[in-house]
Protein backbone atom coordinates (compact mmCIF):
# COMPACT_ATOMS: atom_id res chain seq x y z
CA UNK A 1 0.00 0.00 0.00
CA UNK A 2 0.88 3.73 -0.29
CA UNK A 3 2.93 5.31 2.17
CA UNK A 4 0.88 8.15 3.84
CA UNK A 5 3.02 10.80 5.50
CA UNK A 6 0.94 12.58 8.13
CA UNK A 7 1.92 15.38 10.60
CA UNK A 8 0.43 15.36 13.65
CA UNK A 9 0.42 18.28 15.70
CA UNK A 10 -1.07 18.71 19.33
CA UNK A 11 -4.01 20.13 18.13
CA UNK A 12 -6.98 17.63 18.57
CA UNK A 13 -9.87 17.63 16.40
CA UNK A 14 -8.30 18.75 13.07
CA UNK A 15 -5.14 16.59 13.69
CA UNK A 16 -7.76 13.56 14.25
CA UNK A 17 -9.39 14.29 10.83
CA UNK A 18 -6.47 14.26 8.86
CA UNK A 19 -5.38 11.29 10.36
CA UNK A 20 -8.95 9.36 9.47
CA UNK A 21 -8.21 10.77 6.14
CA UNK A 22 -4.90 9.84 5.82
CA UNK A 23 -6.39 6.35 6.38
CA UNK A 24 -8.79 6.14 3.42
CA UNK A 25 -5.37 6.24 1.13
CA UNK A 26 -3.27 3.82 2.85
CA UNK A 27 -0.93 3.23 5.97
CA UNK A 28 -0.48 6.13 7.76
CA UNK A 29 2.58 6.77 8.65
CA UNK A 30 2.27 9.55 11.38
CA UNK A 31 5.06 12.65 12.61
CA UNK A 32 4.49 13.31 16.07
CA UNK A 33 6.42 15.95 18.11
CA UNK A 34 5.57 14.77 21.61
CA UNK A 35 4.17 12.33 23.10
CA UNK A 36 0.12 13.79 22.90
CA UNK A 37 0.38 13.72 19.17
CA UNK A 38 1.97 10.52 19.15
CA UNK A 39 -0.76 8.92 21.44
CA UNK A 40 -3.66 10.71 18.92
CA UNK A 41 -1.49 9.03 16.31
CA UNK A 42 -2.45 5.86 17.86
CA UNK A 43 -6.06 6.62 18.56
CA UNK A 44 -6.58 7.38 14.94
CA UNK A 45 -5.26 4.03 13.59
CA UNK A 46 -1.56 5.33 12.47
CA UNK A 47 0.47 2.38 11.37
CA UNK A 48 3.48 3.55 12.35
CA UNK A 49 4.57 6.92 14.59
CA UNK A 50 7.48 8.48 13.54
CA UNK A 51 8.11 9.86 17.00
CA UNK A 52 10.93 12.92 16.59
CA UNK A 53 13.02 13.88 19.53
CA UNK A 54 14.16 17.46 18.18
CA UNK A 55 15.10 18.91 21.75
CA UNK A 56 14.93 22.56 21.53
CA UNK A 57 12.70 22.90 18.76
CA UNK A 58 10.31 24.53 20.78
CA UNK A 59 12.37 27.61 20.81
CA UNK A 60 11.98 28.62 17.62
CA UNK A 61 9.41 28.93 14.57
CA UNK A 62 9.05 26.28 11.85
CA UNK A 63 12.06 25.81 10.77
CA UNK A 64 13.65 23.22 12.98
CA UNK A 65 10.02 21.06 12.20
CA UNK A 66 10.59 21.85 8.55
CA UNK A 67 14.07 20.57 8.45
CA UNK A 68 12.88 17.21 10.10
CA UNK A 69 9.83 16.86 7.96
CA UNK A 70 11.85 17.90 4.74
CA UNK A 71 14.77 14.52 5.92
CA UNK A 72 11.33 12.15 6.80
CA UNK A 73 9.58 13.48 3.26
CA UNK A 74 12.34 12.65 1.69
CA UNK A 75 13.47 9.28 2.78
CA UNK A 76 10.16 8.11 3.36
CA UNK A 77 8.84 9.10 -0.59
CA UNK A 78 5.55 8.97 0.29
CA UNK A 79 2.61 8.75 -2.02
CA UNK A 80 0.58 11.24 -0.09
CA UNK A 81 2.22 13.84 2.37
CA UNK A 82 -0.88 15.63 4.50
CA UNK A 83 -0.44 18.19 7.48
CA UNK A 84 -3.93 20.36 8.45
CA UNK A 85 -4.24 23.47 7.06
CA UNK A 86 -3.55 25.84 9.91
CA UNK A 87 -0.46 28.24 9.41
CA UNK A 88 1.77 26.30 10.79
CA UNK A 89 1.10 23.62 8.62
CA UNK A 90 1.14 25.45 5.19
CA UNK A 91 4.45 27.13 6.78
CA UNK A 92 5.67 23.55 7.17
CA UNK A 93 4.04 22.61 3.57
CA UNK A 94 5.53 25.43 1.81
CA UNK A 95 9.06 24.60 2.92
CA UNK A 96 8.88 21.22 2.22
CA UNK A 97 7.87 21.56 -1.51
CA UNK A 98 10.44 24.17 -1.88
CA UNK A 99 13.40 22.05 -0.84
CA UNK A 100 11.97 18.97 -2.81
CA UNK A 101 10.35 20.69 -6.01
CA UNK A 102 7.47 19.34 -5.01
CA UNK A 103 3.90 20.53 -6.04
CA UNK A 104 1.99 21.56 -3.20
CA UNK A 105 -2.13 21.96 -2.50
CA UNK A 106 -3.13 23.91 0.13
CA UNK A 107 -6.67 23.76 1.88
CA UNK A 108 -7.88 20.79 0.07
CA UNK A 109 -11.27 19.57 1.15
CA UNK A 110 -11.24 15.96 -0.38
CA UNK A 111 -8.75 13.37 -1.73
CA UNK A 112 -8.56 10.60 -3.90
CA UNK A 113 -6.42 7.40 -3.88
CA UNK A 114 -5.07 8.42 -7.35
CA UNK A 115 -4.24 11.95 -6.34
CA UNK A 116 -6.87 13.96 -7.39
CA UNK A 117 -8.09 16.45 -5.05
CA UNK A 118 -10.82 18.79 -4.25
CA UNK A 119 -9.88 22.70 -3.07
CA UNK A 120 -12.89 25.54 -2.87
CA UNK A 121 -11.74 28.32 -4.54
CA UNK A 122 -12.95 32.04 -4.56
CA UNK A 123 -13.73 30.81 -0.51
CA UNK A 124 -15.84 28.20 -1.46
CA UNK A 125 -17.96 30.02 -4.75
CA UNK A 126 -16.21 27.65 -6.99
CA UNK A 127 -14.93 24.10 -6.43
CA UNK A 128 -11.83 23.02 -8.21
CA UNK A 129 -10.38 19.28 -8.73
CA UNK A 130 -6.61 19.59 -9.23
CA UNK A 131 -3.79 16.57 -9.48
CA UNK A 132 -0.10 17.03 -8.74
CA UNK A 133 2.03 16.96 -11.33
CA UNK A 134 5.79 16.79 -10.08
CA UNK A 135 6.46 14.91 -6.90
CA UNK A 136 3.89 13.38 -4.13
CA UNK A 137 0.59 14.48 -3.20
CA UNK A 138 1.78 17.19 -0.58
CA UNK A 139 -1.46 18.95 1.09
CA UNK A 140 -2.62 20.55 3.42
CA UNK A 141 -6.08 19.89 4.92
CA UNK A 142 -8.67 22.00 6.01
CA UNK A 143 -10.53 21.83 9.52
CA UNK A 144 -13.92 20.47 9.56
CA UNK A 145 -13.29 17.91 5.85
CA UNK A 146 -14.24 14.87 7.24
CA UNK A 147 -15.91 13.30 11.08
CA UNK A 148 -12.43 11.76 12.78
CA UNK A 149 -12.96 8.48 12.87
CA UNK A 150 -11.20 6.61 15.54
CA UNK A 151 -9.53 3.19 15.54
CA UNK A 152 -7.25 2.58 18.10
CA UNK A 153 -3.83 0.22 17.41
CA UNK A 154 -0.59 0.06 18.49
CA UNK A 155 1.55 1.59 15.65
CA UNK A 156 4.92 0.87 15.69
CA UNK A 157 6.81 3.25 16.68
CA UNK A 158 10.41 5.03 15.60
CA UNK A 159 12.34 7.34 17.08
CA UNK A 160 13.35 9.91 15.35
CA UNK A 161 16.73 12.34 17.00
CA UNK A 162 16.87 15.59 15.46
CA UNK A 163 18.87 18.38 16.41
CA UNK A 164 18.59 22.00 15.91
CA UNK A 165 20.98 23.22 13.27
CA UNK A 166 22.22 26.39 13.65
CA UNK A 167 20.62 27.89 9.97
CA UNK A 168 17.46 26.60 11.95
CA UNK A 169 17.99 29.20 15.06
CA UNK A 170 17.49 32.46 13.12
CA UNK A 171 13.50 32.96 14.43
CA UNK A 172 13.44 32.82 18.21
CA UNK A 173 10.04 32.27 19.73
CA UNK A 174 10.29 34.83 22.86
CA UNK A 175 7.13 33.67 24.70
CA UNK A 176 3.91 32.04 23.90
CA UNK A 177 1.05 34.26 24.77
CA UNK A 178 -2.64 32.49 24.97
CA UNK A 179 -5.84 33.75 25.19
CA UNK A 180 -8.38 31.45 25.52
CA UNK A 181 -12.08 31.64 24.88
CA UNK A 182 -12.92 30.10 27.93
CA UNK A 183 -14.72 26.70 27.75
CA UNK A 184 -15.97 27.31 23.97
CA UNK A 185 -14.32 25.26 21.19
CA UNK A 186 -12.01 26.90 18.51
CA UNK A 187 -13.67 28.88 15.77
CA UNK A 188 -12.20 27.12 12.69
CA UNK A 189 -13.01 23.12 14.33
CA UNK A 190 -16.37 23.87 15.93
CA UNK A 191 -19.43 21.78 14.81
CA UNK A 192 -21.64 25.18 15.32
CA UNK A 193 -20.35 28.52 15.17
CA UNK A 194 -23.09 31.66 16.42
CA UNK A 195 -22.01 35.04 14.87
CA UNK A 196 -23.08 38.43 15.51
CA UNK A 197 -23.01 41.23 12.86
CA UNK A 198 -23.47 45.16 13.03
CA UNK A 199 -27.30 44.80 14.11
CA UNK A 200 -25.94 43.38 17.52
CA UNK A 201 -25.01 46.73 18.21
CA UNK A 202 -22.42 46.90 21.00
CA UNK A 203 -19.62 44.81 22.53
CA UNK A 204 -22.12 44.72 25.62
CA UNK A 205 -24.49 42.97 23.60
CA UNK A 206 -22.82 40.53 22.15
CA UNK A 207 -23.32 38.59 25.65
CA UNK A 208 -26.64 37.66 23.98
CA UNK A 209 -24.88 35.71 21.30
CA UNK A 210 -22.42 34.34 23.45
CA UNK A 211 -25.51 32.95 25.45
CA UNK A 212 -27.26 31.11 22.23
CA UNK A 213 -23.28 29.52 21.35
CA UNK A 214 -23.12 28.82 25.05
CA UNK A 215 -26.37 27.01 25.08
CA UNK A 216 -26.37 25.26 21.61
CA UNK A 217 -21.84 23.73 22.71
CA UNK A 218 -20.90 26.34 19.54
CA UNK A 219 -17.92 29.35 19.18
CA UNK A 220 -18.72 32.78 19.17
CA UNK A 221 -18.08 34.42 15.23
CA UNK A 222 -18.48 37.66 14.39
CA UNK A 223 -19.06 40.12 11.07
CA UNK A 224 -16.25 41.89 9.69
CA UNK A 225 -18.71 45.13 10.42
CA UNK A 226 -18.75 44.10 14.19
CA UNK A 227 -15.00 43.67 14.59
CA UNK A 228 -14.09 47.13 12.60
CA UNK A 229 -16.54 48.66 15.09
CA UNK A 230 -15.14 46.83 17.63
CA UNK A 231 -18.09 45.19 19.33
CA UNK A 232 -15.83 41.82 19.45
CA UNK A 233 -12.16 40.67 19.40
CA UNK A 234 -10.96 40.31 15.35
CA UNK A 235 -9.65 36.83 16.02
CA UNK A 236 -13.35 36.15 16.20
CA UNK A 237 -14.30 37.07 12.46
CA UNK A 238 -15.50 35.03 9.80
CA UNK A 239 -15.09 36.19 6.25
CA UNK A 240 -12.97 36.67 3.71
CA UNK A 241 -9.69 38.28 5.97
CA UNK A 242 -10.97 36.21 9.09
CA UNK A 243 -11.58 32.87 9.40
CA UNK A 244 -13.38 30.58 7.18
CA UNK A 245 -15.62 27.81 8.89
CA UNK A 246 -17.49 24.98 7.43
CA UNK A 247 -19.65 23.64 10.66
CA UNK A 248 -22.77 21.87 10.72
CA UNK A 249 -24.63 24.91 11.88
CA UNK A 250 -24.08 28.42 11.04
CA UNK A 251 -26.36 30.85 12.83
CA UNK A 252 -26.26 34.71 11.82
CA UNK A 253 -27.40 37.23 13.37
CA UNK A 254 -27.94 40.52 12.86
CA UNK A 255 -25.83 39.82 9.71
CA UNK A 256 -26.31 40.88 6.31
CA UNK A 257 -24.04 38.73 4.51
CA UNK A 258 -22.22 40.81 2.44
CA UNK A 259 -19.60 38.48 0.69
CA UNK A 260 -16.83 39.76 2.35
CA UNK A 261 -18.52 37.11 5.10
CA UNK A 262 -20.17 34.71 2.74
CA UNK A 263 -16.97 33.85 1.85
CA UNK A 264 -16.22 33.12 4.61
CA UNK A 265 -19.31 30.65 5.87
CA UNK A 266 -20.99 29.28 2.59
CA UNK A 267 -19.62 25.89 3.12
CA UNK A 268 -21.54 25.31 6.41
CA UNK A 269 -24.09 22.59 6.63
CA UNK A 270 -27.03 24.74 7.77
CA UNK A 271 -27.31 28.57 7.55
CA UNK A 272 -30.12 30.09 10.49
CA UNK A 273 -30.58 33.68 10.15
CA UNK A 274 -31.60 36.48 12.24
CA UNK A 275 -32.03 39.55 10.85
CA UNK A 276 -34.31 42.74 10.81
CA UNK A 277 -34.67 43.69 6.98
CA UNK A 278 -35.76 41.06 4.86
CA UNK A 279 -33.93 42.03 2.41
CA UNK A 280 -30.56 41.06 3.65
CA UNK A 281 -28.95 38.58 1.35
CA UNK A 282 -28.08 36.56 4.21
CA UNK A 283 -31.74 34.93 4.08
CA UNK A 284 -31.13 33.87 -0.13
CA UNK A 285 -29.15 31.72 1.22
CA UNK A 286 -30.35 30.50 4.76
CA UNK A 287 -32.08 27.15 5.31
CA UNK A 288 -34.27 29.13 8.34
CA UNK A 289 -34.73 32.64 8.66
CA UNK A 290 -36.39 35.08 10.90
CA UNK A 291 -37.31 38.52 10.01
CA UNK A 292 -37.17 40.47 13.09
CA UNK A 293 -35.46 41.89 16.30
CA UNK A 294 -32.81 39.40 17.46
CA UNK A 295 -33.13 40.92 20.63
CA UNK A 296 -36.78 39.14 20.91
CA UNK A 297 -35.98 36.47 19.12
CA UNK A 298 -32.89 35.08 20.61
CA UNK A 299 -33.79 35.37 24.13
CA UNK A 300 -37.27 33.78 23.42
CA UNK A 301 -35.26 30.78 21.25
CA UNK A 302 -32.96 30.72 24.35
CA UNK A 303 -35.60 29.66 26.66
CA UNK A 304 -36.96 27.33 24.43
CA UNK A 305 -33.80 25.70 23.79
CA UNK A 306 -33.48 25.53 27.85
CA UNK A 307 -36.92 23.66 27.88
CA UNK A 308 -36.37 21.08 25.17
CA UNK A 309 -33.34 19.86 26.63
CA UNK B 1 16.19 50.26 6.19
CA UNK B 2 15.06 49.50 2.72
CA UNK B 3 12.14 47.33 2.72
CA UNK B 4 10.18 45.43 -0.11
CA UNK B 5 6.38 45.40 0.08
CA UNK B 6 5.42 42.58 -2.06
CA UNK B 7 1.93 43.44 -3.85
CA UNK B 8 -0.67 41.75 -5.98
CA UNK B 9 -3.50 42.80 -7.94
CA UNK B 10 -6.54 40.49 -7.84
CA UNK B 11 -9.88 40.38 -8.87
CA UNK B 12 -11.89 41.99 -5.92
CA UNK B 13 -13.16 39.62 -3.91
CA UNK B 14 -16.61 41.94 -3.02
CA UNK B 15 -18.10 40.93 -6.40
CA UNK B 16 -18.38 37.48 -8.26
CA UNK B 17 -15.31 36.16 -9.39
CA UNK B 18 -14.19 32.88 -11.64
CA UNK B 19 -11.92 30.76 -13.67
CA UNK B 20 -11.96 30.97 -17.16
CA UNK B 21 -11.71 28.95 -20.01
CA UNK B 22 -8.00 27.48 -19.07
CA UNK B 23 -9.18 27.20 -15.57
CA UNK B 24 -6.90 30.20 -14.36
CA UNK B 25 -8.15 33.21 -12.29
CA UNK B 26 -9.91 35.51 -14.79
CA UNK B 27 -8.30 38.73 -14.19
CA UNK B 28 -9.57 40.24 -17.59
CA UNK B 29 -12.76 41.52 -15.78
CA UNK B 30 -12.41 45.62 -14.88
CA UNK B 31 -13.09 44.70 -11.08
CA UNK B 32 -9.57 44.12 -10.31
CA UNK B 33 -7.97 45.74 -7.22
CA UNK B 34 -4.88 45.42 -5.09
CA UNK B 35 -5.12 42.42 -2.72
CA UNK B 36 -6.79 43.51 0.74
CA UNK B 37 -4.34 42.14 2.77
CA UNK B 38 -1.58 43.84 0.49
CA UNK B 39 -3.05 46.82 1.52
CA UNK B 40 -1.75 46.62 5.17
CA UNK B 41 1.94 45.44 4.30
CA UNK B 42 1.82 48.82 2.90
CA UNK B 43 0.84 50.49 5.79
CA UNK B 44 3.62 48.66 7.40
CA UNK B 45 6.40 49.42 5.24
CA UNK B 46 5.64 52.96 5.52
CA UNK B 47 5.02 53.26 9.01
CA UNK B 48 8.76 51.47 9.42
CA UNK B 49 10.04 53.85 6.71
CA UNK B 50 8.81 56.86 8.43
CA UNK B 51 10.47 55.48 11.79
CA UNK B 52 13.86 54.49 10.33
CA UNK B 53 14.33 56.07 7.16
CA UNK B 54 15.17 54.08 3.93
CA UNK B 55 13.19 53.38 0.61
CA UNK B 56 9.92 51.50 0.18
CA UNK B 57 9.99 49.68 -2.96
CA UNK B 58 7.00 47.79 -4.44
CA UNK B 59 7.50 44.47 -6.17
CA UNK B 60 4.82 42.74 -7.86
CA UNK B 61 4.14 39.87 -10.87
CA UNK B 62 1.11 40.66 -12.95
CA UNK B 63 -0.38 41.42 -16.75
CA UNK B 64 0.14 45.15 -17.49
CA UNK B 65 -3.06 46.45 -15.55
CA UNK B 66 -1.45 46.11 -12.87
CA UNK B 67 0.40 48.87 -13.22
CA UNK B 68 -2.60 50.19 -11.49
CA UNK B 69 -1.66 48.83 -8.06
CA UNK B 70 1.35 49.72 -8.04
CA UNK B 71 0.58 53.42 -8.74
CA UNK B 72 -1.46 53.32 -6.02
CA UNK B 73 1.11 52.31 -3.55
CA UNK B 74 3.31 54.79 -5.29
CA UNK B 75 0.55 56.97 -4.09
CA UNK B 76 0.30 55.81 -0.18
CA UNK B 77 3.96 56.81 -0.43
CA UNK B 78 6.40 54.57 -1.18
CA UNK B 79 9.47 55.59 -3.83
CA UNK B 80 9.91 53.10 -6.69
CA UNK B 81 8.51 50.03 -8.04
CA UNK B 82 9.45 46.35 -10.15
CA UNK B 83 7.10 45.64 -11.88
CA UNK B 84 7.68 42.00 -13.86
CA UNK B 85 5.61 41.62 -16.57
CA UNK B 86 5.63 38.61 -19.04
CA UNK B 87 3.35 36.69 -20.73
CA UNK B 88 4.81 33.41 -20.01
CA UNK B 89 3.62 34.35 -16.29
CA UNK B 90 0.22 33.69 -16.83
CA UNK B 91 -0.93 30.25 -15.07
CA UNK B 92 1.93 30.18 -13.03
CA UNK B 93 1.73 28.16 -9.57
CA UNK B 94 2.86 29.04 -6.71
CA UNK B 95 5.92 27.61 -6.92
CA UNK B 96 7.13 29.12 -10.36
CA UNK B 97 5.84 32.44 -9.19
CA UNK B 98 8.41 32.16 -5.81
CA UNK B 99 11.28 31.34 -7.81
CA UNK B 100 10.40 34.61 -10.22
CA UNK B 101 9.98 37.00 -7.13
CA UNK B 102 12.80 35.79 -5.31
CA UNK B 103 15.17 36.35 -8.48
CA UNK B 104 13.62 39.70 -8.72
CA UNK B 105 14.55 40.42 -4.59
CA UNK B 106 17.86 38.90 -5.15
CA UNK B 107 18.59 41.92 -7.61
CA UNK B 108 17.29 44.57 -4.92
CA UNK B 109 18.65 46.17 -1.94
CA UNK B 110 16.44 45.05 1.64
CA UNK B 111 16.68 44.59 5.13
CA UNK B 112 12.76 43.46 5.17
CA UNK B 113 9.99 42.18 2.81
CA UNK B 114 6.76 42.59 3.99
CA UNK B 115 3.89 40.52 2.41
CA UNK B 116 0.25 40.16 3.46
CA UNK B 117 -0.40 36.85 5.42
CA UNK B 118 -2.20 35.94 2.13
CA UNK B 119 -3.52 36.67 -1.20
CA UNK B 120 -7.17 36.99 -1.69
CA UNK B 121 -7.57 35.11 -4.68
CA UNK B 122 -5.18 31.95 -4.38
CA UNK B 123 -5.39 32.62 -0.23
CA UNK B 124 -2.48 30.09 -0.34
CA UNK B 125 -0.93 32.09 2.22
CA UNK B 126 2.40 30.26 1.50
CA UNK B 127 4.55 32.85 -0.53
CA UNK B 128 6.31 34.63 2.49
CA UNK B 129 8.20 30.50 3.35
CA UNK B 130 8.02 30.12 -0.24
CA UNK B 131 10.46 32.89 -0.38
CA UNK B 132 12.28 32.11 2.91
CA UNK B 133 13.16 28.78 1.15
CA UNK B 134 14.06 30.35 -2.06
CA UNK B 135 16.49 33.58 -0.56
CA UNK B 136 18.08 31.62 2.74
CA UNK B 137 16.88 34.49 4.51
CA UNK B 138 14.13 33.67 7.89
CA UNK B 139 9.87 34.63 7.19
CA UNK B 140 8.13 35.78 10.55
CA UNK B 141 4.72 35.08 9.30
CA UNK B 142 0.80 36.33 10.14
CA UNK B 143 1.96 39.23 12.43
CA UNK B 144 -0.06 41.12 13.79
CA UNK B 145 2.73 44.01 15.41
CA UNK B 146 6.03 44.68 14.12
CA UNK B 147 8.56 46.19 15.79
CA UNK B 148 12.64 46.66 14.80
CA UNK B 149 15.42 48.55 15.73
CA UNK B 150 16.68 48.42 11.99
CA UNK B 151 18.85 45.74 12.73
CA UNK B 152 16.78 42.67 14.22
CA UNK B 153 12.60 42.69 14.19
CA UNK B 154 10.51 41.42 16.31
CA UNK B 155 6.72 39.91 15.70
CA UNK B 156 3.61 39.01 17.30
CA UNK B 157 2.65 36.31 15.59
CA UNK B 158 -1.28 35.72 15.32
CA UNK B 159 -2.56 32.30 16.05
CA UNK B 160 -6.00 31.03 16.28
CA UNK B 161 -5.92 31.34 20.35
CA UNK B 162 -3.55 33.51 21.24
CA UNK B 163 -0.42 34.82 19.73
CA UNK B 164 3.83 34.38 19.64
CA UNK B 165 6.50 36.58 19.58
CA UNK B 166 9.29 36.18 17.41
CA UNK B 167 12.43 37.28 17.03
CA UNK B 168 15.04 37.98 14.32
CA UNK B 169 18.01 39.53 12.58
CA UNK B 170 17.43 41.37 9.61
CA UNK B 171 17.42 40.88 6.64
CA UNK B 172 13.70 39.06 7.08
CA UNK B 173 11.01 38.66 5.92
CA UNK B 174 7.35 39.22 7.27
CA UNK B 175 3.93 38.87 6.85
CA UNK B 176 0.68 40.84 8.16
CA UNK B 177 -2.78 40.30 8.79
CA UNK B 178 -5.45 43.04 8.78
CA UNK B 179 -5.21 43.10 12.49
CA UNK B 180 -1.97 45.04 12.28
CA UNK B 181 -2.78 49.04 11.23
CA UNK B 182 -5.28 51.22 9.01
CA UNK B 183 -4.34 51.53 5.93
CA UNK B 184 -3.83 55.21 4.66
CA UNK B 185 -5.90 56.77 1.55
CA UNK B 186 -3.66 57.95 -1.04
CA UNK B 187 -3.60 61.94 -0.88
CA UNK B 188 -4.13 63.79 -3.86
CA UNK B 189 -0.61 65.53 -3.93
CA UNK B 190 0.58 61.49 -3.08
CA UNK B 191 -1.42 60.61 -6.76
CA UNK B 192 0.50 63.65 -8.32
CA UNK B 193 3.95 62.35 -7.08
CA UNK B 194 3.05 58.88 -7.83
CA UNK B 195 3.40 59.83 -11.84
CA UNK B 196 7.07 60.54 -11.30
CA UNK B 197 7.86 57.71 -9.07
CA UNK B 198 10.39 55.31 -11.48
CA UNK B 199 8.74 52.31 -12.31
CA UNK B 200 10.93 49.42 -13.55
CA UNK B 201 9.47 46.35 -15.70
CA UNK B 202 11.19 43.52 -15.64
CA UNK B 203 10.73 39.97 -17.94
CA UNK B 204 11.84 36.39 -16.95
CA UNK B 205 14.74 36.93 -19.70
CA UNK B 206 16.04 40.06 -17.43
CA UNK B 207 15.48 37.78 -14.38
CA UNK B 208 17.08 35.14 -15.52
CA UNK B 209 14.40 32.63 -15.01
CA UNK B 210 13.63 30.01 -17.64
CA UNK B 211 10.61 28.06 -17.80
CA UNK B 212 7.17 29.68 -16.63
CA UNK B 213 3.43 29.15 -16.63
CA UNK B 214 1.52 26.12 -16.98
CA UNK B 215 4.51 24.19 -18.17
CA UNK B 216 6.66 24.53 -15.29
CA UNK B 217 3.70 24.61 -12.70
CA UNK B 218 4.06 21.17 -10.52
CA UNK B 219 0.22 20.82 -9.93
CA UNK B 220 -2.81 20.67 -12.86
CA UNK B 221 -6.36 21.76 -12.40
CA UNK B 222 -8.39 19.42 -13.63
CA UNK B 223 -11.88 20.62 -13.35
CA UNK B 224 -13.86 23.23 -11.76
CA UNK B 225 -17.76 23.61 -11.34
CA UNK B 226 -19.99 26.71 -9.65
CA UNK B 227 -20.57 25.49 -6.26
CA UNK B 228 -24.55 25.19 -6.09
CA UNK B 229 -26.22 28.11 -5.30
CA UNK B 230 -27.54 27.55 -1.97
CA UNK B 231 -31.41 28.24 -1.95
CA UNK B 232 -32.99 30.28 0.67
CA UNK B 233 -35.31 27.68 2.97
CA UNK B 234 -38.13 28.84 5.27
CA UNK B 235 -38.18 32.44 5.79
CA UNK B 236 -40.42 33.65 8.42
CA UNK B 237 -41.51 36.73 9.90
CA UNK B 238 -41.69 37.30 13.56
CA UNK B 239 -44.61 38.81 15.07
CA UNK B 240 -44.03 37.50 18.35
CA UNK B 241 -43.17 33.43 18.20
CA UNK B 242 -40.07 34.09 16.09
CA UNK B 243 -37.56 32.55 18.68
CA UNK B 244 -39.51 29.26 19.34
CA UNK B 245 -40.21 28.89 15.58
CA UNK B 246 -36.37 29.32 15.59
CA UNK B 247 -35.68 26.56 17.77
CA UNK B 248 -38.15 24.31 16.55
CA UNK B 249 -36.20 24.39 13.51
CA UNK B 250 -32.78 23.37 15.59
CA UNK B 251 -34.76 20.88 17.33
CA UNK B 252 -36.26 19.44 13.92
CA UNK B 253 -32.52 19.44 12.69
CA UNK B 254 -31.42 18.14 16.28
CA UNK B 255 -28.99 20.77 17.56
CA UNK B 256 -30.79 20.80 20.50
Amino acid sequence: MTDILVYVPNSGKHAAEVLTLGRTLGDVSAIAFDDASAALAGEYGAAKVYRVDAAGADDYFVDPKATVLIDLARSVAPGFFLLPSTDEGKALAARVAVALENGLLTDVSGLEADGTVTQDAFAGATIVKSKTTKGFTLATVKAGSTEPAPAPGAPTVEAVAATVAENDQRVKVVERVDEPAGDRPGLAEAGIVVSGGRGVGSAEDFALIERVADALGGAVGASRAATDAGYYPHKFQVGQTGTTVSPQLYVAAGISGAIQHRAGMQTSRVIVAVNKDADAPIFGMADFGVVGDLFQVLPQALEEIEKRK
Amino acid sequence: MNIVVLVKQVPDSGLARRLDAQLRVDRNGANNVMGELDEYAVEAALQLKEAHGGEVTVLTLGPSQATETVRKVLAMGADKAVHIEDDAVGGSDALTTSAILAAALGRLEWDLVIAGAESTDSGMGVMPQLLAARTGKPALTGARKIDTDGSAITVEHQRANGYDVLSADLPAIVSVWDTINTPRYPSLKGIMAAKRKPVETLTLADLGVGEAGPAAASNEVLSAADRPARTAGEIVTDEGQGGVALAGFLAAEKFI
